[in-house]
């Protein structure tokens, strides 16, 4: 593994500090039938960054969600989280990873039934490690529900589920977030809401944030904004 | 427990509903417990509190029925007397009569003949010993509790011998389910032959006796005694089996138990298997985030042994309740603390056992699933 390999789209800072995509290519399916669902994509999100990529339905983007959050590996390339190349880290560095580096903030919140807003941030804390987490109070004020920190999922708006969510992401104190389509379920007023609060929180908190969006209306909200198109990242245009 | 606990609050009427499932199971399994500890008792306890460790029958004797077809000549107690590792040999006769006592009330009696003074004659815990009367019983204090007192004369149906209540002993001495009357040995012929008041008793009936008792040391070698007596030993546990119905009770209520605790298991591996089906959503959202697997099993786990535990033991309680109620009736029923201990555990383990099959689908859950609204 060499570091001097430049990040072609990045910005700005150092590379390895946020997240590396270099040259990532995702096949998908077995046998005749198989698709690039990513295409030699190279990116580069340093702390307190957010970055849009919209795109077609089909085009590729959850995959590079995928990758990015190790859930995947890609099937060439190099993904390098905060310092760790995802590869090399085993089944188990991946997961301590998405523990302890990685936050995910998934479509319509995706909260775990049983448990209150306020519990649904200290779950995270029973997944070992020995990480200080943020105070799911405090952290709640912040994403400005802490008055709802009692309810469950089920008496939540889906706005105020989709805060919640991101606070869960956040609790853990990640250098990398991910977020997949976050205001698919809202209207015009509370998209706007959740991604200026994501813009924020990236920048207050220094995460490398990547969002995955069909919304072109929360773009203004966001640094870089990249197009998918058939698994090949481009700089968007309007 | 942070997310088991939370879990069984959240959804807790399907738990409840799964509870009582498992609760009721535990409540039957109290109940079948008191049942075949009831029938045990009154199918061998007069054998269990017998001071012998094996009878010698007659060769080639069915052992379903050896006590009430075999016959053994007195010789053979003498010539297991002789073996090594026995301490102690009697003759022993064992018949079933109807009776009645002199104030109408009407008896079953297992009566157990033996040699006064030998060591299967019983000390009885009222009244006097086996001995100066030769038509004199002792018997079990259940028949006391049934209405007979020490001083009634019990009179044997069609052949007319009577007999003198003197004694009784402690507890519950039955045999296939009617009480024990210890008597000589001699009137035990008598009766057995069929002989009425008076009438002569060949010589050969006076040679014969149902089996031999032995008592030994764990040195005894059966067969060989077997050889030299010319006779069929089986060890006093194996002797259970002649007592009438025995077997097949036992086994009936084994193998109803048996399916109780497939069912119970098969049911909570059932209901753990859609729970879990339910909750892949989360789980997959879990396991993105990190969550180790090892962490997540074992929550599931926690969680199924806190509903196994808690409804066997409400299941015990009601069950132990019940079997009070019933203990008090004339059913064969008792409650034994070590079999309704064992009963729960392995209601709680086998469940569990279910329960572990269900949750590694835990997993299997790709955590990919959590991205992306219906991959
Ligand atoms: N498990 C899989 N096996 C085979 N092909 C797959 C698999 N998952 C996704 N694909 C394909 O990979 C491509 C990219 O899928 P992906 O889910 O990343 O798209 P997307 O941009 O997120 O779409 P959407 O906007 O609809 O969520 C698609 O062509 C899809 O059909
Ligand atoms: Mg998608």
């Amino acid at each position: 593994m060499t570091a001097a390999t430049p990040a072609p789209v990045s910005a700005t800072g150092s590379a390895e500090a946020g997240l590396v995509l270099e040259d990532v290519t995702l096949v998908l399916g077995d046998g005749d039938d198989t698709v690039r669902a990513l295409d030699e994509v190279s990116l580069s999100v340093v702390p307190g960054e957010l970055v849009a990529v919209v795109g077609p339905s089909g085009s590729g983007k959850s995959s590079l969600l995928a990758v990015a959050g190790a859930l995947t590996l890609p099937t060439s390339g190099r993904v390098v989280v905060d310092g760790v190349d995802t590869a090399s880290a085993g089944r188990r560095g991946r997961t301590r990873l998405r523990r302890d580096h990685i936050g995910f903030v998934f479509q319509s919140g995706n909260l775990v039934p049983a448990l209150t807003a306020a519990d649904q941030l200290r779950l995270p804390g029973r997944f070992g490690g020995r990480r200080e987490h943020r105070d799911p109070v405090e952290l709640l004020a912040e994403v400005g529900i802490e008055h709802k920190a009692d309810r469950r999922p089920h008496q939540l708006s889906g706005g105020e589920r989709q805060r919640v969510g991101i606070a869960r992401a956040l609790v853990t104190g990640p250098r990398v977030l991910l977020v997949d389509e976050p205001t698919a379920a809202l209207d015009r007023q509370r998209s706007q809401d959740i991604v200026a609060l994501l813009a924020r929180e990236a920048r207050t908190h220094e995460v490398a944030t990547v969002m995955v969006t069909h919304d072109h209306d929360v773009l203004h909200h966001c640094d870089r904004v990249y197009e998918m198109i058939d698994g090949s990242l481009r700089a968007f245009e309007g | 427990m942070f997310l088991a606990i939370r879990e069984l609050r959240f959804a807790r009427a399907r738990f409840a509903l799964m509870g009582s499932v498992v609760a009721l199971i535990a409540v039957l399994m109290v109940l079948l417990s008191g049942l075949s500890v009831g029938l045990v008792n009154d199918g061998v306890s007069g054998l269990q509190k017998m001071p012998v460790t094996s009878f010698a029958f007659e060769k080639g004797v069915p052992h379903d029925t050896a006590f009430s077809r075999s016959v053994v000549p007195l010789s053979a107690v003498d010539e297991w007397k002789k073996q090594p590792g026995v301490e102690d040999a009697a003759p022993f006769g064992n018949t079933l009569a109807n009776a009645h006592s002199d104030r109408g009330l009407p008896v079953d009696l297992a009566l157990f003949g033996v040699e006064p003074g030998s060591f299967v004659d019983p000390t009885p815990a009222e009244g006097e010993p086996l001995g100066e009367d030769p038509h004199g019983i002792v018997v079990s204090q259940t028949l006391l509790d049934q209405g007979l007192r020490i001083g009634d004369t019990i009179t044997i149906d069609r052949i007319g011998t009577e007999l003198h209540v003197i004694g009784a002993v402690d507890g519950q001495h039955t045999y296939g389910h009617v009480d024990v009357a210890y008597l000589p040995l001699s009137t035990w012929q008598q009766i057995k032959v069929g002989a009425r008041p008076g009438e002569p008793v060949s010589d050969t009936a006076r040679a014969e006796v149902t089996a031999v008792a032995v008592r030994a040391d764990g040195d005894v070698d059966l067969a060989a005694g077997d050889k030299a007596a010319d006779t069929e030993s089986l060890t006093k546990e194996k002797s259970y089996g002649a007592s009438p119905g025995y077997t097949a009770e036992t086994s009936t209520l084994m193998l109803i138990q048996v399916f109780l605790y497939a069912i119970s298991a098969l049911v909570v591996g059932a209901f753990f298997t859609v729970w879990t089906i339910q909750r892949r959503q989360e789980i997959a959202v879990m396991r993105a985030m990190g969550a180790p697997t090892g962490y997540l099993l074992r929550d599931s786990l926690v969680q199924s042994l806190l509903l196994l535990v808690a409804s066997a033991a409400a299941g015990v309680g009601v069950g132990v309740g019940a079997g009070a109620l019933i203990e008090g009736t004339s059913m064969p029923f008792a409650l034994s603390a070590p079999s309704i201990v064992v009963a729960a555990v392995l209601l709680v383990v086998l469940g569990l056992l279910g329960a572990a099959a269900a949750v590694v689908r835990i997993t299997r859950v790709d955590p990919l699933t959590a991205l992306g609204g219906n991959r």
